[in-house]
């Protein structure tokens, strides 16, 4: 399980969790940052905001948002399915 | 503009005969393109002011159609309606407390998925609601094909398609309204449900708050949002339940505390079914306009040097086109002064055709000549915005703001300050934590205005000659610089809080509509015209009788020059006569009134000037007044949207300790270079 922060462009991930304030889950979970959902990185380049696509949308997530949101790599998903986690 | 005329001819149309209201509220996520059918719907018969008690934009209007008279809310736009934001309350509360006879629910085709989130939200509040599948045609541009009457099958309410852009679906959505209105339409939503998981809890949240919910709330739709974490129902919920029940529930609540994931999670669950066999996607791998052209403008260099271009171009087309306009207006109306001058001497007293000549003509001339740059400026803002740029200049920005502790979204905010300080401030409107929207509205007024760069375009070739560019460019860069250093001072040291959240969708890029944009230039030019219009023609009165009296039009024995006189102390520390500190004062009205001050006092000021004041004490001036006090609008402007004077008077104090202390900077340490 790596934050979002931590793809690179083009990768994908299925959202985990949500890390943070009440306020911030319920804003993202809008937006269907929801567990299971894949996100796509589109921008990342190491410093200021990340683009990601959820659900059909960019969104443009500040790098203290983005390293909230926790994936599972998709290529990773033979470990977690075999109880790494 | 005149064929922003559509319905509201027969809007105006006298009532024939018995005629019913239907109240239709407007709901739906941000860049559905709601406000384009709002438009659509009313025209220029709209109203547009502030939800009660609220600094949020509130557009009411209305249509006549046969014998229904149809009256629009137009709801702030929301991705859900839990208490997140004041948006979200004020959309929801609407609904619940006024009750609409229909809720028109507006959707963006070409991301159904994402933007039907919010009628899953709606769907559970009691009033029935009309589907609007907006952007048909960007939809199908983008390869996606959405069929209506399946998805109107699925959902079990009205389902209109429509491309409000090209105006098409406009009578369609008014006759569904109509048939859900009078039930003739057979209405049976088809709700979303909560996940297997939660339901028990669900359930007995329900039976225990059932009894105590307040009017007009739904006990159901309550004990979901206490589930959901809803700040506000948690808030009612705790105060209307007995203590014992209360503990019960939140001790739940505590131990369900991850729920929003899993109801979110079940909504879009539901949404999947519904549109299953509704939307047939374009194969993965093609590539839509907005990737491709995000690929340039959203990069961390081509984006930039992109952004700088569509700067350029914005600053080039505002001063290109409005200054000959404002420089011909302002000919005309000194003109217009004259000759009521002449043609009411005699008839009046002396005082009065001066009043109404220079006070009152002049000053309500000043506001005129501001205009065609104004309109030019929010024309082009108002063509980025729709076509869907701006979000990407926001985010292109993000990364200088943070310093700041603001974010991309306070960009748009500060760009419209380069035209005027005061849509600058009500623009701030789109940040949504109150920490960076009162450092914004702190740092707006430093961004020099079109009104002090019209002094500087004046002043800077009286002193400097041929250097003048470069000590205006300087200027805008010092104004910048303490903008910059004040942020990142008040981010670090004096405001406490946390963050802003920067999260913000980019929407699909599209071609602009004009009548949006024409609506977006109307609406934002009526809103200077009301509060800076009136303020500057109040307070350029209220100087001329300063500069008018005791002596009867003598301003150097006037009470203006009393004051002057008296200012004097700090003038000397920056090598300033006290007719220079005059003009500052007077710029306190409204920034070009400088350049007139210095007429009346000096006569000819681009000969004699040069000869009074040294070149470190004419830099210094030019400092100050570009970082002096704001106007009295942006002032106003800041009192009515922080709500608070404390914020207003620091705003004014620290304006002035800056600026003064800039000026004596320079002419002090000027002098002391030029000198030694």
């Amino acid at each position: 399980m790596v934050p979002l922060t931590a793809l690179q462009p083009g990768q994908t991930g299925l959202i985990h969790q949500l890390r943070g304030g009440h306020r911030f889950v319920s804003r993202l979970a809008a937006l269907g940052f929801t567990p299971g959902a894949p996100v796509t990185v589109t921008r990342n380049h190491g410093i200021g905001p990340l683009i990601v696509a959820v659900r059909e949308t960019q969104v443009a997530l500040g790098r203290g948002e983005a390293s909230h949101v926790m994936v599972y790599l998709e290529d990773g998903d033979a470990a977690v399915s075999q109880g790494r986690v | 503009m005149q064929r922003l005329a559509r319905v509201e001819s027969e809007a105006a149309a006298p009532h024939v005969g018995e005629c019913v209201t239907i109240k239709v509220a407007l709901a739906g996520q941000p860049n559905v393109g709601k406000s384009t059918i709002f438009n659509g719907l009313t025209g220029m018969n709209q109203h547009v002011g502030n939800w009660p008690g609220k600094t949020v934009e509130q557009k009411t209007g209305g249509c006549l159609r046969g014998d229904k008279q149809f009256d629009f809310v137009d709801l702030p736009g929301t991705y859900s309606l839990t208490a997140n934001s004041v948006e979200e309350r004020v959309a929801r509360d609407y609904i619940l407390h006024e009750r609409p006879d229909v809720v028109v629910a507006v959707v963006d085709a070409a991301i159904p998925e994402r933007s039907l989130y919010l009628l899953a939200e709606l769907l559970l509040l009691p009033a029935p609601v009309v589907l609007v599948l907006n952007m048909m045609d960007v939809a199908a541009q983008e390869g996606i094909q959405v069929e209506p009457r399946v998805l109107e099958a699925a959902l079990g309410i009205p389902v209109v398609p429509m491309a409000a852009t090209k105006g098409r679906g406009f009578e369609a959505l008014l006759d569904a309204v109509v048939a859900v209105w009078d039930e003739a339409y057979p209405y049976n939503p088809h709700r979303p449900v909560i996940l297997p998981a939660h339901q028990t809890v669900l359930e007995e949240l329900i039976t225990w708050v059932a009894a105590y919910v307040p009017k007009p709330y739904p006990a159901d739709w309550v004990a979901l949002k206490l589930l959901e974490g809803d700040d506000e129902v948690v808030a009612l919920m705790q105060s209307a339940l007995p203590a014992d029940v209360w503990t019960r529930v939140h001790d739940t609540l505590l131990q369900h505390e991850d729920a929003i994931l899993d109801i979110a999670g079940a909504r879009y669950a539901w949404i999947a079914r519904m549109i299953r066999a509704a939307v047939v996607r374009p194969k993965l791998g093609q590539m839509g306009l907005t990737a491709r052209l995000d690929r340039v403008l959203t990069h961390p260099l081509w984006g930039t040097l992109a952004l700088l271009g569509v700067l350029a171009v914005v600053f080039w087309l505002t001063y290109a086109i409005g200054s000959p306009l404002q420089g011909w207006l302002d000919t005309l109306i000194q003109q217009g002064a004259e000759a009521s001058r002449n043609g009411l001497q005699g008839a009046l007293p002396r005082w009065m055709v001066d009043l109404l000549a220079d006070g009152l003509i002049g000053g309500a001339g000043m506001v005129v000549t501001f205009l065609p740059i104004l309109v030019i400026f929010f024309a082009v803002l108002g063509f980025l915005e729709d076509t869907g740029y701006m979000a990407r200049a926001a985010y292109i920005t993000d990364r200088f703001m943070h310093a700041m502790g603001l974010h991309g979204k306070s960009f748009l905010p500060l760009l419209l300050g380069f035209g005027c300080n005061v849509p600058a401030i009500l623009g701030t409107r789109i940040i949504e934590t109150k920490r960076a929207r009162w450092l914004t509205i702190l740092l707006a007024p430093l961004i020099p205005c079109t009104a002090r760069m019209a002094v500087v375009a004046v002043l800077a070739p009286v002193f400097f000659g041929r250097a003048a560019v470069w000590v205006a460019w300087g200027l805008v860069a010092v104004n910048l610089g303490v903008l910059a250093i004040l942020g990142i001072v008040f981010h670090r040291f004096v405001l406490k809080g946390e963050q802003a959240m920067f999260i913000m969708e980019l929407p699909l890029y599209h071609l602009p509509n004009a009548r949006t944009i024409g609506l977006y230039v109307w609406q934002n030019v009526v809103a200077f015209l009301q509060k800076a219009g009136t303020v500057i023609l109040a307070a350029s009165v209220v100087v001329w009788v300063l500069s008018y009296f005791p002596a009867d039009g003598d301003v150097t024995q006037s009470y203006l020059a009393w004051i002057g006189r008296g200012l004097a102390p700090i003038g000397a520390l920056m090598g300033l006569p006290w007719m220079l500190m005059i003009a500052l004062l007077t710029s306190f009205v409204a920034k070009e009134n400088t350049i007139a001050t210095l007429g009346v006092l000096y006569g000819n000021f681009e000969t004699t000037l040069p000869t009074l004041i040294t070149p470190p004490a004419a830099l210094g001036f030019l400092v100050v007044q570009m970082l002096f006090v704001p106007c009295v609008a942006t002032v106003a402007a800041v009192k009515q949207e922080t709500r608070s004077w404390a914020w207003t008077l620091l705003s004014l104090g620290l304006m002035l300790v800056i600026s003064l202390g800039a000026g004596i900077l320079v002419y002090q340490v000027g002098t002391l270079l030029l000198g030694g």
